[in-house]
């Protein structure tokens, strides 16, 4: 089937949500982990940040960033008309 | 239940998880009043396993199906929240429940690569590749790879991948089982295994993807309870608040002064020493170890004869005698007790700071620490987003939108476990370093005793320098006694004891059912049915399935009750595997059209071929298998360990996958359908890939 500027336009949104939701993940997980060490001269709360960022802090944003990208894309689904209807 | 609508089953679902939670909450009362009343431990122990078993079973029997889709993918109705539980009870294995909080206390910062890891993976899971895979909407992963790259052979490439890292991890499942069930009830450990095999057969032989479902929600309900409760009691105790991923920063920031203290201390100082001179006494010994031995010998027995000659007191003269009787029978005894002794140089060092990262002695050894640590966590996180059995988990949801949601609450489910064990490690530190360190050998607590009597590689304490006192530098845990005495450390009745026991086997249980499912359909649907024989009848297709399930589960337990070495090696092997097959030919699969069949078989082919390279002349144990003699550094590429290996086995299958994919014809017009259809959850005039 052929598919419409609609459908190509809901595709390059996905891909640009991915993206960013992407370079979040990297930087929170291979970026703070290379400076952990610089970064754990900050201590908050009893804690150094690089330690902590590595044992609940990246966790806590990748649980949040799932989530975010599943209610972007379940609402861009019926915005573009792409969504399941109830089967 | 057919005319159900899914509103109501989830309205259903949720009603009987509740009631089944508290009736569980209800049974672990009552078993700690009978405690009270005098009920003996071992009995506990009895009453969890049995109980527990008892009831997957009783899921398992509920839920049994002769129905194909009910039986591989649960029917495709598992709604967003229970998959998520499910999920969380099928990733958390043994290892993870009571093995990762004692890698964190050893390791420090270095042991969060696992934390991370293997709960980032999940970002990879959630954008790259469930809601795809749900749309494609078949029963397993090589499926995929069989439709959208055509033939038999890349089908049959992500059946063996999907077979050598699920039966790796399966046997450690089933050793897990074994260790858990033989410690808690004092069974033997064949035994314990065997038990463990049954509980696992009860729940899937039967139902398939349907009854593993329902138990691993069941599963997931125990093992959570189990873990936090303990952690939680133990952190109110500690830092006077009940959530302790908040507040362990004190305890951590009183450790950090610990460490400092007892490098410091000339006791610790003392004992360090003592060690430090044992391992390099046994390290010159074993240089020629016929001549050390001989000396030892007659020195041993001149002693005795000085002492008889001098008239000694008789106790000076009873321990030269008990010397004697105790000295290695023959040389090759003495060069065991000799290469033990020198592992002791391990412990001769100061305790390494909690959270620092990348300890190294200069900062080329920083570097390459840090490297690996990077590695690591790649790799698991690769390999979390390829593992067969986690990727089939999301065919079961009702629509790709449930899909989406479920990745979330999988990871949520897991994160509850993930986040709390950096600060149980650091709990049991400060306990450890300001409770136990300085106490009078006469005063240790019961827990030291009674664990080091199970097993003495969990814990033991031994007065090196005969001071009395208790070092740092002569206390030992065990990587799993973490987890095991924290019930004890915090004080809790044995009940809770027996409870982070049905815990542990719940997390082992839960994951070896999934892995073996998926070693099963891997063999009964994509090579019986699929290149064998597609004609054959539905009721035919199950039997083989439950066959080879029986089959297969068969060969996992006796490997296992094996004592196999190098278990964990393998298990953590299997991530790489699963990263450098499966990852770039599926995301590429779904988000490149032009990815084309040769390149997808020649890119699984080769990312597999250079982890197991690697592996092969890097990974002693592997070394040994293949004969490989040659230095391991001339091996070595930038320090990276063989665990990691999947680093270079990921990049390089991607760029086979598209060098060849550009060198040969794009793939034809059905298959650039496929891509569309499963690109949108809806298209008009769509094609349909849903298995029947």
């Amino acid at each position: 089937m052929q598919l419409t500027d609609r459908h190509k336009e809901y595709w390059r949104k996905n891909i640009r949500l991915t993206a960013v939701l992407l370079a979040i993940w990297f930087v929170v997980t291979y970026v703070v982990g290379f400076y952990a060490r610089e970064i754990n001269e900050i201590v908050v709360f009893g804690f150094p940040l690089g330690f902590y960022m590595g044992a609940q802090g990246a966790l806590v944003i990748y649980v949040v960033m799932i989530f975010y990208y599943a209610i972007r894309m379940n609402k861009l689904d019926k915005e573009y008309d792409v969504a399941e209807g109830d089967r | 239940m057919a005319t159900q609508t899914q509103v109501q089953f989830t309205q259903s679902l949720k009603k009987y998880y509740s009631i089944y939670a508290g009736g569980f909450i209800a049974f672990v009362i009552v078993l700690a009043i009978a405690e009270q009343m005098g009920l003996r431990p071992r009995y506990i122990g009895y009453a969890f396993l049995a109980a527990t078993i008892g009831l997957y079973a009783l899921i398992g029997i509920i839920s049994r199906t002769a129905d194909v889709a009910e039986y591989y993918v649960a029917g495709r109705r598992v709604p967003a929240f229970f998959n998520g539980m499910a999920t969380g009870a099928d990733w958390m294995s043994a290892a993870s429940f009571i093995g990762m909080a004692g890698g964190l206390y050893i390791q420090g910062y270095d042991g969060l690569a696992f934390i991370m890891g293997w709960t980032g993976g999940y970002v990879l899971v959630a954008l790259f590749l469930a809601p795809y895979l749900r749309k494609f909407g078949q029963f397993t992963i090589p499926d995929f790879l069989g439709e959208r790259y055509g033939g038999h052979l890349a089908r049959s490439i992500g059946v063996f991948a999907a077979v050598l890292c699920s039966f790796t991890y399966v046997v450690a499942q089933i050793y897990g089982v074994g260790i858990i069930t033989s410690r808690f009830t004092g069974l033997e450990f064949g035994i314990g295994v065997f038990v463990g095999l049954g509980g696992i057969l009860v729940c899937s032989f039967l139902g398939g993807m349907r009854a593993v479902t329902w138990t691993q929600v069941a599963q997931y309900i125990i093992l959570i309870i189990a873990y936090l409760l303990p952690v939680v009691w133990l952190s109110v105790q500690i830092t006077h608040f009940p959530v302790p991923q908040l507040s362990y920063g004190y305890a951590l920031e009183k450790v950090t002064e610990r460490e400092k203290a007892i490098k410091d201390d000339p006791k610790e100082i003392e004992v360090r020493n003592i060690l430090k001179t044992k391992a390099t006494d046994a390290e010159a010994k074993l240089k020629d170890p016929a001549a050390a031995y001989a000396a030892d010998k007659a020195a041993a027995e001149k002693k005795l004869a000085d002492l008889k000659g001098a008239n000694a007191a008789p106790d000076q003269v009873a321990a030269a005698e008990k010397a004697l009787v105790a000295f290695p029978k023959d040389v090759d005894a003495a060069k065991a007790q000799w290469t033990k002794e020198k592992g002791l140089a391990a412990r001769a060092a100061p305790p390494r700071p909690h959270a620092e990262a990348f300890v190294g002695k200069d900062d080329a050894a920083r570097n390459t620490a840090r490297l690996n640590f990077l590695a690591l966590v790649f790799c698991l996180m690769v390999g979390t987003a390829a593992l067969p059995h986690i990727l089939m988990r999301y065919y079961t949801t009702p629509s790709v939108r449930e899909a989406r949601n479920s990745v979330g609450w999988s990871l949520f489910f897991i994160f509850l476990l993930y986040f709390t064990a950096p600060a149980l490690a650091v709990l049991v530190k400060f306990d450890v370093y300001t409770h136990l360190v300085g106490l009078n050998f006469a005063d240790l607590p019961k827990w030291v005793a009674s664990w080091a009597a199970v097993d003495p590689a969990l814990v033991s304490v031994k007065d090196l320098n005969g001071d009395g006192i208790v070092q740092l530098a002569e206390i030992v845990l065990g990587q799993d006694i973490i987890v095991l005495a924290t019930p004890e450390i915090a004080g809790l009745p044995y009940v809770v004891s027996g409870l982070v026991a049905a815990g542990g086997l719940a997390a082992a249980l839960s994951t070896a059912d999934g892995l073996l499912l998926t070693i099963a359909n891997a063999l009964s649907h994509d090579v019986y049915y699929k290149m064998i024989d597609p004609h054959a009848s539905t009721k035919r297709r199950l039997t083989i399935a439950k066959m080879l399930l029986l089959v297969v589960a068969a060969i996992a337990a006796t490997v296992a009750s094996q004592k196999p070495a190098d278990i964990l090696f393998l298990v953590s092997a299997a991530f790489s595997f699963a990263a450098a097959a499966f990852f770039p030919a599926l995301v590429l699969g779904i988000f490149w059209k032009r990815a084309s069949s040769w390149g997808a078989v020649l890119g699984m082919a080769s990312g597999l071929g250079i982890t197991f390279y690697y592996m092969a002349t890097t990974q002693p144990w592997l070394r040994g298998l293949f004969g490989v003699t040659s230095p391991v550094a001339d091996h070595m590429w930038f320090g990276i360990n063989p665990i990691s290996a999947g680093i270079f086995g990921v990049p390089l299958g991607f760029a086979v996958i598209i060098i060849v994919s550009l060198l040969t014809p794009a793939p034809d017009q059905k298959t650039q359908e496929l891509i569309e259809h499963v690109r949108y959850p809806q298209l008009r005039g769509d094609i349909d890939t849903r298995a029947a």
